[in-house]
């Protein structure tokens, strides 16, 4: 087999990264293999949402993004959100408090969307938060307590 | 025993923190030093004989370690199965459905092995395949197995209809009684109908994937599995191990369900560790998930028969299911259709014919509800067919024909646990039932817990904190937290002293199974026989230093001075030291009669449907969580939601499609399970705590009854709405379209009529 691969240096949680990707490779299997675990691979279809991260901010299936376009760029993981159960985002605390879960497989993407809406807009609807998460799939809970979650961590995040 | 104080409250998960910083880890998710990864050669078509396996190529491939096959492990016998042991984990001689794995390439890298996998090449010769269950059981149809797979011998699965088994017949069961015709003469109004339920893809999240190892003759696998001991089970008959030699480790699970249950992808990783003699890993893709295991599709013929008054005189059905290509657990839905279909009503007579067919299509098994959802369809939705056709309200019919606390719905089954009547009560003053449009809701019980095995080991540190070895598995529904609620009671300690270590055979005690929605009721019973053990323990040992020793919360009153269990166990010992307390529950005693308990549905829903397109909308959505006592009421809202959400899938769009022998949509594109836009605007739910169950404090179990109703109430409300009742789910907008259009001359006429 021959690979053709490349160097690329980008961001990853805060921490600069320069390594040697085969071309080929998934930003989902790089951040696994960094032994980043939380984003989960699951459709490989770009539709559940379990493998989200934040690319420059902007949430992407890491799933269907080679780890070559993180040259040059900035990936956050729900792994840089926080660095212990007592400092936790907003949204993770509100996860918690909404018992938002239940196998917990899709919560990092599911939490990674979230945040990724709350930057986009600070304020968001109901509706807003349905919409954004329509491309987010959990078989546990029905949803109900993840828009709830959401929502409270929107309005702790907007009282600072 | 005393009045809990933990259970019976909402504390937040133990997962909770893990789940949430994504520091959890899934068996997906570990890094097995030394891993090779396994990936299957699938057959490419639903029914032929293997000619011949060149695999000449694919070791070529730089980084291919091997590619296994049945013949190449032999004198290993492939086979597995809990109940019949008819399912080759590599196809021996002839493939029984596309997507059977055929052999296992084993390479450095998960690509390298894909890559190899591709370039394997497998001759057949085709032989005539049958895809549709009805098909299968008629004269002259293809034969999956030319001999028919007996059973393994389980007593826990002796009701599975294991006699008289020929030609394509996978299971079978009768239940009878009373006198059909004579009833059938005397009624006023039978309804009749053939129902259909879809075949279903569960989709937990995380797909199946296995890791296995043989080390100092200990085969050891960590795996995505919901019943670690009847895969250790399973892998030790085909390796010829002793139990004490398999061990099945199993971490945090992303979503079971059912789908998880007993064995499934272990197989091919030991036996690609067995060949190679390396770590070997198998994860699977969705689209492989799915050529794993789905749930048996249904073809329902029933009928009731009613006086005018409403009385429930019998009911008839007759029922074929589809359980694809190897028996997995379809005995066993099988066995449970049957009793669930009929519900929980007095009848005078009732004969359920319950049929399950080979066909070559992946093979069915377990998934929530168990066969209930399946046989609720038919029978709650001539409930209201009745209902419509008797001139009596829906909900008044049932409350007329339910049976009350205690009594039996099947002859020399416990007496039923629960107040149905009150539940319905409940569920349809807040569906608002009477006063709006496109209502629909239903009952459901069922014979729940399994068979009632469970051990659990206590033990009870030196500093007086306590921890249990249990093998239910955590599967998101919260059983880490529920049960470390029932030790903290059993014990008398605070949350914070006690924690539970589960699902890793080499250490914790045995468990059946983690289904049945059996954990919080019998894992909590052999628990607190467990605490009640170690109680006892440290009364022996206190009574060695003192003369009257009485039993008190987190310790012992020993003549008139309290001791801690640490102060026991620290002056017997001198220093260090631990007391173990052991507990079990069997079929024995208050366990002897089956089931061990009832577990009931009581859900609905309010829809609308735009009739020019079809689209059914759930604007309401009620579940009624009749758990005796809910030990965490959060969780169990959790769970109610949940299994009510996933069956909203199977009534609206979910259904694996065959084309010819092909499986159509084998992705979550084209299987469209539920989205957060599908919830309903309003969700209502409710919790029925009235201390009738046989586990802890008065509880029973949950998490798939709030399910069993909705296929049915969706149809019913539905059904209200455009006229006609459906019949077959799921009810896509095409299918509600052209009832909608079948409908509406029926309308117009009665509209004429005035």
């Amino acid at each position: 087999m021959t690979m053709t691969t490349t160097r690329i240096s980008g961001t990853i949680n805060g921490r600069e990264v320069t390594t040697e990707v085969d071309n080929a490779t998934l930003l989902l299997d790089l951040l696994r293999d960094l032994g980043l675990t939380g984003a989960k691979p699951s459709c490989e279809m770009e539709v559940c949402g379990a493998c989200a991260v934040q690319l420059d901010g902007l949430p992407v299936s890491a799933c269907t993004t080679l780890a070559i376009e993180l040259d040059g760029r900035t990936v956050e993981t729900v792994e840089g959100l926080a660095q212990s159960a007592d400092a936790l985002h907003p949204v993770q605390r509100a996860f918690l408090q909404k018992s938002a879960f239940q196998c917990g497989f899709c919560t990092p993407g599911m939490i990674m969307s979230a945040k990724a809406l709350l930057e986009a807009n600070p304020s968001p609807s109901r509706d807003d938060v349905v919409h954004w998460l329509e491309g987010s799939i959990c078989r546990c809970t029905g949803y109900e307590s993840i828009v709830e979650a959401v929502l409270e961590a929107a309005e702790e995040m907007r009282n600072g | 025993m005393a009045e809990p104080s933990v259970s019976g409250t909402s504390i937040p998960r133990l997962d909770g923190p893990a789940k949430v910083m994504g520091r959890a880890k899934y068996a997906l998710d570990l890094d097995i030093p030394g891993a090779a990864h396994g990936v299957a050669v699938r057959a490419d078509r639903a029914h032929a004989r293997i000619i011949g396996v060149d695999a000449s190529k694919a070791e070529a491939l730089p980084g291919v370690i091997a590619v296994v096959t049945a013949a190449s492990v032999a004198p290993i016998d492939v086979r597995f199965g809990h109940i019949s042991r008819d399912h080759p984990a590599l196809a021996v001689d002839k493939v029984r459905y596309a997507g059977e794995p055929v052999a296992l390439v084993v390479a450095e890298t998960r690509r390298a092995a894909e890559k190899a996998a591709r370039l394997v090449r497998v001759t057949y010769e085709d032989l005539p395949a049958v895809i549709d269950a009805e098909d299968a059981l008629a004269d002259g149809a293809p034969l999956l197995h030319e001999v028919h797979p007996g059973r393994t011998g389980d007593e826990g699965f002796h009701n599975t209809g294991a006699d008289a088994l020929e030609g394509n017949l996978c299971a079978a069961n009768l239940i009878e009684w009373g006198d059909l015709e004579a009833e059938l003469a005397a009624a006023d109004v039978v309804v009749e109908g053939e129902y259909r339920y879809p075949m279903l893809y569960g989709y937990a999240m995380e797909p199946y994937n296995a890791t296995a190892l043989f080390e100092e003759g200990t085969l050891t696998v960590y795996t995505t599995a919901q019943h670690p001991y009847m895969v250790r089970d399973d892998l030790a008959r085909m390796f010829a191990l002793p139990l004490a030699r398999v061990r099945v480790v199993v971490p945090y699970v992303g979503g079971g369900y059912g789908t998880k249950s007993y064995t499934k992808v272990e197989p091919l990783a030991a036996l690609g560790a067995y060949a190679t003699g390396r770590p070997v890993r198998v994860a699977l893709s969705v689209e492989e998930a799915i050529f794993t295991t789905r749930s048996d599709g249904a073809v329902i013929r029933a009928r009731s028969a009613f006086k005018s008054d409403g009385t429930l005189l019998a009911r008839d059905f007759d029922i074929v299911m589809n359980s694809g290509a190897y028996s997995d657990n379809s005995p066993l839905v099988c066995a449970k259709l049957a009793a669930r279909a009929f519900g929980p009503y007095r009848l005078n007579a009732l004969r359920v014919r319950c049929r399950s067919a080979f066909t070559n299509t992946t093979p069915a098994s377990s998934l929530r509800g168990f066969g209930a959802p399946q046989g609720n369809l038919a029978g709650e939705l001539q409930m209201d067919e009745a209902a419509d056709r008797l001139g009596i309200d829906a909900r008044e019919l049932r409350l007329l024909n339910v049976v009350r606390p205690g009594e039996e719905i099947l002859p020399g089954k416990r007496g039923i646990d629960a107040d149905l009547a009150a539940d319905l009560e409940l569920l349809t003053e807040s569906l608002g039932w009477g006063e709006r449009e496109g209502v629909g809701f239903g009952l459901a019980a069922s014979d729940a817990g399994a068979h009632p095995t469970s051990t659990a080991l206590v033990r009870i540190h030196g500093d007086g904190s306590a921890s249990c070895a249990i093998g239910a598995t955590e599967l998101g529904q919260g059983s880490r937290t529920v049960l470390s609620q029932i030790l903290a009671d059993g014990l008398g300690l605070p949350f914070e002293k006690v924690s539970i270590v589960q699902s890793d055979t080499g250490v914790v005690a045995y468990e059946r199974t983690t289904g049945a929605s059996r954990t919080t009721t019998l894992v909590g019973r052999s628990l607190l026989a467990a605490c009640d053990d170690a109680r006892r323990r440290i009364r022996e040992l206190a009574a060695e230093y003192a003369a009257d020793v009485q039993d008190a919360p987190g310790g012992v009153v020993a003549d008139g001075e309290h001791l801690s269990y640490g102060a026991v166990i620290r002056k017997w010992f001198g220093s260090g030291g631990e007391v173990v307390g052991v507990g079990a529950i069997r079929r024995h005693g208050e366990f002897e009669k089956l089931p061990p308990f009832w577990e009931i549905g009581a859900s609905g829903v309010a829809v609308s449907v735009d009739e020019e397109t079809g689209r059914v909308v759930v604007e309401q959505l009620t579940t009624v969580g009749d758990v005796g006592f809910a030990i965490n009421p959060l969780l169990v809202h959790g769970q109610d939601l949940g299994a009510a959400t996933m069956t909203l899938g199977a009534a609206l769009s979910e259904e694996l499609v065959y084309d010819g022998t092909t499986l159509s949509n084998p992705n979550v594109v084209e299987y469209r399970v539920p989205r957060v836009s599908d919830m309903p605007a309003k969700i209502d739910q409710i919790l029925a705590e009235r201390r009738d169950g046989i586990g802890p404090f008065g509880a029973k179990g949950g998490g798939e009854g709030a399910g069993n109703t909705i296929g049915a109430a969706v149809a019913a409300a539905v059904g209200r709405l455009l006229g006609r009742y459906p019949r077959e789910l799921p009810l896509t907008p095409e299918r509600v379209w052209r009832l909608a259009q079948e409908a509406a001359p029926d309308r117009e006429t009665e509209a004429v009529r005035g």
